[in-house]
């Protein structure tokens, strides 16, 4: 059961999306973000999609596998539709019922936002589905490297979300054999009232607990007999480079906030 | 040869949780251990072999007496590093000493620490992953394979540091048979083709029977030290300590108390069989 959690999302393959530098593709996330707030007006909402259908085409990532990634936030956009119908009364009145007006600027408005979310959510989506976990983490110490001068602990922080990613795994394994190992002494997971499932997962969270720590012990041991001794001095077997595409990456990415910024001016 | 380990008057006591006194485990151990060696490490529960291990490696630093790695004292804190490159060790649980969630980039996660070049380290990370037979599984995560395997990727991880000596912390405790002849395999190439000096920690009388040289300890003290032959020959003591013979040893020795005269030297199940088929010819 827990075994069908997915973690990292990411879809192997070769496609020019993959191969780009994982620094370019957060970059780029966050270029895009930015221009998806600039964009105030439809042909700019539509230049963004076209971008966005774009990559999409061409990071042979399934668009199914989008589609799928989506549901669980239907409600998210559902209740971010129907607040915005409310919050704008300009235009045309369309519906008008005791205190609730609902007008054309409202429906444009609903409708924008949430185009804006789920562009949100594909463009991140994308980075995730074509970016390894490690090259992510690899991708986000480098970016964060100036911090360092603001002593804030770049390299460790990295180190723990490789870790965490590697004893994910590992941990709900354990979890499935506690649970099971409790079920055959007759725990109930599944009847009773919230409150009694709640009371059952106590039995299962401390020998996790107790395990995690035995775990991260030997751990530290291992790694301290690896010569780990923190981030100075430390070298990369797969330095990050930028070549020639993540430059075209960018200069793709500039042109759309370009793009949008100047469409916006002429009110577009 | 030279040594590469030697303890010497060790003592070590663990210590105490608040108030309690802390329990001793060494008092005056003596050891040596030959570069290029196979040696096995023998005891029960308790006995000290895995705090001798971390003492190999500045994990635990001796309370009396001194360790000496390739002449180096590893309680010289400037030293440390030195000391871990030259022995490497490998842990019970294949799943606590994996750092990376790829094959490689866990192999590679030693000679990083070390600071050697990128391309130096691509190099290593491919020649140990070929020594241990897992070049193939490089881009794999961990977690999806076989014990043996993951035990083996441990090994590669050590050996990409390219440590004169590895120490081994009963590594096939959790193995299957599979995953513990493949393990015994690789560290025994290692042996023979780079050179490595090998020091196994194990509770199975047959690895330990394949070395070149057998430690038994008990209650933080050398109980024999010898060829296998000559250890195991000792099968009283053996069993004083709360240890056995390996299998073929322990039947010509109950043979010798119904009042056969068998030599407690057959290791091997074939030349037992051949020693017990002579003894029985001659009788008749």
């Amino acid at each position: 059961m827990l075994k069908d959690i997915t973690l990292g999302q990411y879809f192997p393959g070769h496609s020019v999306i993959h191969r780009l530098d994982p620094r370019t593709k957060l970059i780029m996330l966050v270029v895009y973000i930015v221009a998806l707030f600039l964009a105030k007006t439809w042909v700019s909402y539509a230049l963004m999609l076209a971008f966005l259908v774009w990559v999409i085409q061409i990071s042979t990532i399934p668009p199914k596998a989008i589609v799928r990634g989506m549901k669980p936030l239907v409600m998210i956009l559902l209740f971010t539709g129907i607040l915005n119908l409310f919050f704008s009364q300009d235009g045309r009145v369309l519906v008008h019922f005791w205190i609730i007006t609902v007008t054309t600027g409202g429906v444009s408005r609903a409708a924008m936002m949430m185009a804006r979310i789920l562009m949100l959510i594909t463009g991140s989506f994308l980075l995730t589905y074509t970016t390894s976990p490690i090259a992510l983490t690899d991708g986000l110490e480098s970016l964060m490297g100036p911090l360092k001068k603001l002593k804030v602990p770049v390299h460790e922080l990295a180190m723990m979300m490789c870790i965490a990613l590697r004893f994910i795994p590992t941990l709900i394994e354990e979890t499935d054999k506690i649970m099971s190992a409790q079920k055959a002494r007759g725990a109930d997971f599944e009847n009773g009232s919230l409150m009694d499932r709640a009371k059952a997962l106590i039995p299962i969270l401390v020998p996790l607990f107790i395990s995690a720590f035995r775990r991260a012990d030997e751990l530290a041991t291992a790694m301290e007999c690896r010569c780990y001794q923190g981030g100075e001095g430390r070298t990369k077997m797969k330095q990050l480079h930028y070549h020639r595409n993540d430059f075209f990456a960018f200069g793709i990415g500039g042109a759309v906030v370009l793009a949008v910024v100047v469409l916006g001016q002429f009110g577009l | 040869m030279s040594e590469i380990i030697s303890v010497e008057h060790l003592a070590y006591t663990y210590p105490g949780v608040e108030g309690t006194s802390g329990v001793t485990v060494f008092e005056d151990m003596n050891l040596t251990v030959e570069e290029g060696s196979f040696v096995a490490i023998l005891g029960t529960n308790g006995c000290g072999k895995s705090t001798l291990a971390k003492h190999f490696n500045s994990i635990l630093l001796p309370s009396g007496g001194k360790v000496y790695v390739c002449g180096i004292d590893t309680s010289n804190e400037e030293r440390i590093m030195t000391v871990r490159r030259s022995v490497g060790m490998v842990f019970q649980n294949p799943d606590n000493q994996i750092v990376a969630n790829v094959v490689e980039e866990d192999v590679a996660f030693g000679p990083e620490n070390l600071g050697v070049a990128g391309p130096e380290i691509r190099r290593r990370v491919d020649q140990a992953l070929k020594q241990v037979e897992m070049y193939e599984y490089r881009e794999h995560a961990p977690h999806l394979l076989s014990g043996g395997q993951k035990q083996r990727i441990a090994i590669a991880g050590v050996i990409a540091m390219e440590p004169k000596c590895i120490v081994l912390d009963e590594p096939t405790a959790m193995l299957d048979p599979r995953g513990r002849r493949e393990v015994m395999e690789t560290i025994g190439r290692l042996n023979r083709e780079k050179g490595i000096t090998v020091v196994l920690i194990t509770h199975h009388m047959d690895e330990a029977a394949k070395c070149q040289r057998v430690v038994v300890l008990d209650k933080g003290k050398v109980a024999a030290d010898g060829t296998p032959q000559e250890v195991f020959a000792q099968v009283e003591l053996l069993h004083r300590i709360g240890l056995a013979a390996p299998d073929s040893v322990e039947l010509c020795w109950e043979l010798n108390k119904q009042g056969f005269d068998l030599p407690l030297d057959k290791l091997d199940p074939k030349d037992c069989a051949q020693a017990i088929f002579e003894v029985i010819s001659k009788s008749e």
